[in-house]
């Protein structure tokens, strides 16, 4: 089997998820022989009808109370591909056992009862969801027979969810009505609801995506140091890569440089190793280097940070105060850390953000911790760095994921701890006066893919119809702004820096602010990303394929860099990184340029249009 | 699908040895239980490749001298290849369990004391077991670090967070730390795993006579099935095709419904 695709099915209490997992095993055979008669005996003995979610609520307290007490695990083999199951309880105080559940799943099933609609937990789910970056959200609506498999009930919740969804940039894969007691549309395509012409249940299991789109920076993280014949040899897992021997690493957080003389692994030594492998490496000279310490390339380096915002989730019923200290690990390093703000709760009901001085159990928050020691991080979200746990009393007492970063002591130069000043002039007033929000709409993609020609046309036709919009386009900017810089990887990574700076000040002087950059590199779009108010920096892949671009070739460049003239040019002499999730994707070599131009411009009216 | 396609393997390896030096850098002192089993040699094998050919920590077998003859000669050839800490735990006699217990059930309770007994007095803080999660439907709830409070018990209705890799992994004193480091892998991986990497296993598991064991207990109290397949290859077909859980020859799981979760909510393993 090469393909495993691990899915979270979750849902209010007694929405009927053992239910529908349940029925997904029997109707495909894969109830386990014998186990249907042992299930048939117990309810016998409590006198109630067979209750096919007994195959899953495994404990006599489950079966007892018709309920799911923890996260379990069910298997079941397509021909196609490896199903994990993770039934995980929708109980409001079992959020820790949904978190437990959810993390190594590659999709969510979101499952919302037809009679009572989206309730605070479906809220409080996508919100955990979008934290634990689970990308992939199908809806199920159960119980359709109980509405009479009417349409214009499954179309509302359809529509509240995907609402609900674009608040945290999630979004829908699909939406499947459902009768999980009677089986329709669970493996069976349903008689009883015509109007439904999409794919069954396990069907869209077949369909939904395993692996992640793109691959992260190198990154390994010490675990441990073991002596083998008189050579340190550290451990630990590989993350991105591929990392081979005679490649230079710099450790963090202290700096040291080294090359790889040796992946060692038993029983054999090898010469390269890949993303997720557990290896040792040994190095050409003795570093002292300790467990925690993280390895990366020198261009594409975490931050060393003693400050940091997070997005938190708290998970204990002893509450974390403001100006409390706890515990924190994150990759292989602890360091204590203190509470110095907690920005902001999040009201699970209105969704609004409120001001508190505690957290109490389930909430979820934004807050700034101070660590006593360094630690190593990334702000991205599919990065294991920016993803830590919180410790009391060496108990699991929560996680956070990384937002931003306050002190960086890898460029203690810029400017931390400088609040700015805010003006008299609200954003909301200006979004009155011009008639629509502002933003950045970030165009990234290869040389000679379309970007500036798109950014100009559509500029014109914003501006034609009133809208406050520039274009800050890369090849302009290099001649005054960033004309001190150059195309090193260091070079690059400020110039979308600088850029993204320029563009957020665009954006809250309430303009719309496209930009035309190759900004190749993930890592200096997401920091462009951290210059905006979040939720503002909208990222559009310009796709259009390499011999593409190569063929119109529109300034001579792709020919000079094949002759060796220039050096690291994208596409050719250097790296490419995708975007992993775009807001939007153009590939301008299957439209023709009228097209491009009719996407792009809808996007930005729709997104920006004051409501 | 090929059918001999195994990449998969090389997620859950990685990811195992991961978790068992993260147990051995941070749960001191450490021991694993070895049943002698598929499973745990699979593990002891995925032990090895952690720590580059050692094992560093003692390994125990839960003693009640009733496994199959065959199985104690496996382990001794086994102790000396690969040169390994062993410790035999002589479980305390079947006269001293409750009476009350169906007769399986007596079996596992000696195992569960034995258990007790080993980490008592070797003070272990963290046990390393092969249990996993497909196997049987309490397990599949379990935690990868598993806390157990002084008297064994599992306190599965309030067990820890894990999340992203990061677990609990202190206890308090006379506490300890169940690690179950294959709770991802299922029967078929194992096998798959154990012909990949030429595991060594227990003759009993290949059929003779038409008869196989497809989980190994005590000698009393496991029944092998109906069975053809003589080689590692048959063995990974036929579970391609069987609908039949893999402990349907384990008398102790079949005693009443709620037989296991009693046993392991009272520290069986």
């Amino acid at each position: 089997m090469t393909d495993t695709l691990t899915a979270v099915f979750l849902g209010h209490v007694d929405h009927g998820k053992s239910t529908l997992v349940a029925r997904l095993l029997l109707d495909s055979g894969a109830f386990p022989e014998g186990r249907l008669r042992e299930l048939e005996a117990a309810c016998q003995r409590r006198g109630v009808p067979l209750e096919i979610s007994f195959l899953l609520d495994a404990f006599q307290i489950e079966r007892d109370q018709a309920i799911t007490i923890d996260a379990t695990r069910i298997w079941l083999n397509t021909p196609n591909r490896a199903l994990v199951f993770i039934d995980a309880p929708g109980h409001k105080e079992f959020v820790k056992h949904m978190v437990s559940g959810a993390w190594e799943a590659n999709a969510a099933v979101l499952l919302v009862d037809a009679i009572e609609g989206v309730s605070e937990q479906t809220r409080r789910h996508l919100l955990l969801l979008s934290l634990l970056n689970v990308r992939q959200i199908v809806l199920v609506v159960n119980k359709m027979d109980a509405v009479k498999f009417d349409q214009a009930r499954f179309n509302n919740i359809e529509n509240e969810i995907k609402a609900l969804l674009s608040r945290w940039d999630l979004s829908l894969w699909a939406a499947v009505p459902t009768s999980a007691k009677d089986g329709d549309n669970v493996v069976r395509s349903s008689e009883r609801m015509p109007w439904y012409k999409g794919p069954s249940l396990l069907t869209v299991f077949e369909q939904l995506e395993t692996t992640p789109i793109q691959v992260a920076p190198l990154r390994f993280g010490i675990q441990d140091v073991y002596r083998k014949q008189e050579q340190r040899i550290f451990v630990g897992t590989l993350h991105g890569g591929p990392l081979h021997a005679g490649m230079q690493l710099q450790f963090l957080p202290n700096g040291q440089h080294a090359t790889v003389q040796k992946i060692v692994r038993f029983p054999e030594d090898e010469r390269e190793a890949h993303d997720g492998e557990s290896i040792g490496i040994a190095l050409d000279k003795p570093l002292f280097l300790q467990p925690g310490d993280v390895a990366s390339k020198a261009a594409h380096a975490p931050h060393v940070a003693t400050e940091i915002d997070a997005t938190v989730f708290w998970l204990s019923s002893h509450p974390l105060q403001l100006g409390g200290q706890i515990s924190v690990r994150l990759g292989e390093r602890d360091s204590i850390a203190t509470v110095t703000m907690i920005h902001e709760k999040i009201d699970m009901d209105t969704l609004a953000y409120h001001a508190s001085v505690e957290l109490q159990n389930n909430d979820i928050a934004n807050i700034r911790l101070r660590f006593e020691l360094p630690m190593v991080v990334d702000v991205r979200r599919d990065s294991g760095f920016s993803r830590f746990a919180m410790y009391d009393e060496h108990l699991v007492r929560g996680g956070g994921i990384i937002t931003s970063i306050v002190t960086d002591l890898r460029s203690s130069q810029r400017s931390a701890n400088v609040s700015p000043e805010r003006g008299l002039v609200t954003l909301e007033q200006r979004f009155r006066r011009y008639g629509h929000t502002s933003g950045v709409v970030w165009l990234t993609g290869l040389p000679g893919s379309g970007k500036s020609t798109l950014a100009k046309q559509v500029e014109a036709l914003l501006f034609a119809r009133g809208w406050h919009i520039f274009v800050l386009d890369g090849d302009t900017l290099r001649v005054g702004l960033n004309g001190d810089l150059g195309f090193s990887v260091d070079d690059r990574a400020e110039n979308v820096r600088r850029v993204g700076e320029v563009a957020a000040l665009f954006a809250r002087a309430g303009m719309i602010c496209i930009t035309a950059l190759v900004s190749p590199f993930e890592q200096d779009r997401e920091c462009a990303r951290q210059a905006c108010v979040a939720g503002n920096f909208k990222e559009v892949f310009i796709k259009t394929p390499l011999e593409v671009c190569e063929q119109r070739d529109p300034k001579g460049l792709y020919r000079r860099a094949r002759l060796g003239e220039i050096e690291s040019f994208t596409g050719i002499s250097s790296p490419y990184e995708p975007p992993a999730q775009p807001q939007l994707v153009i590939d301008t070599s299957t439209e023709d340029i009228e097209e491009s131009v009719e996407t792009l411009y809808s996007y930005i009216v729709a997104t920006f249009r004051a409501d | 699908m090929l059918l001999d396609d195994t990449s998969h393997l090389d997620e859950l390896e990685s990811h195992s040895i991961s978790l068992i030096r993260e147990a051995y850098r941070r749960v001191k002192p450490l021991g694993m239980l070895w049943s002698i089993g598929k499973d745990s040699t699979a593990l002891l094998w995925l032990v090895r490749k952690a720590f580059l050919g050692d094992v560093p920590f003692p390994v125990s077998l839960l003693d009640t001298g009733m496994e199959f003859p065959e199985v104690y000669a496996f382990r001794d050839d086994l102790i000396t290849r690969w040169n390994l800490q062993y410790q035999n735990e002589i479980c305390p006699p079947e006269s001293e369990m409750d009476h009350s217990l169906p007769p399986a059930g007596r079996a596992a309770a000696r195992k569960t004391e034995g258990l007790k007994n080993l980490i008592a007095r070797e003070r272990w803080r963290g046990v390393i077991l092969g249990i996993r999660r497909d196997e049987q439907a309490t397990r599949a709830k379990e935690r990868i670090f598993s806390p157990r409070t002084q008297s064994g018990a599992w306190n599965f209705r309030d067990q820890p967070p894990e999340f992203w890799n990061y677990f609990q992994t202190e206890v308090e004193d006379g506490e300890h730390l169940r690690i179950h480091p294959l709770l991802r892998w299922t029967e078929l991986d194992i096998w798959q795993y154990t012909k990949r990497e030429s595991i060594p296993y227990c003759s009993l598991y290949l059929a003779r006579d038409g008869k196989r064991y497809r989980s190994l207990g005590e000698s009393n109290i496991t029944f092998p099935i109906s069975s053809n397949a003589d080689s590692l290859d048959a063995i990974i077909q036929e579970l391609k095709e069987t609908n039949a859980p893999e402990r349907a020859g384990r008398a102790m799981d079949h005693e009443s419904e709620d037989a296991f979760e009693r046993l392991r909510a009272s520290g069986y393993m």
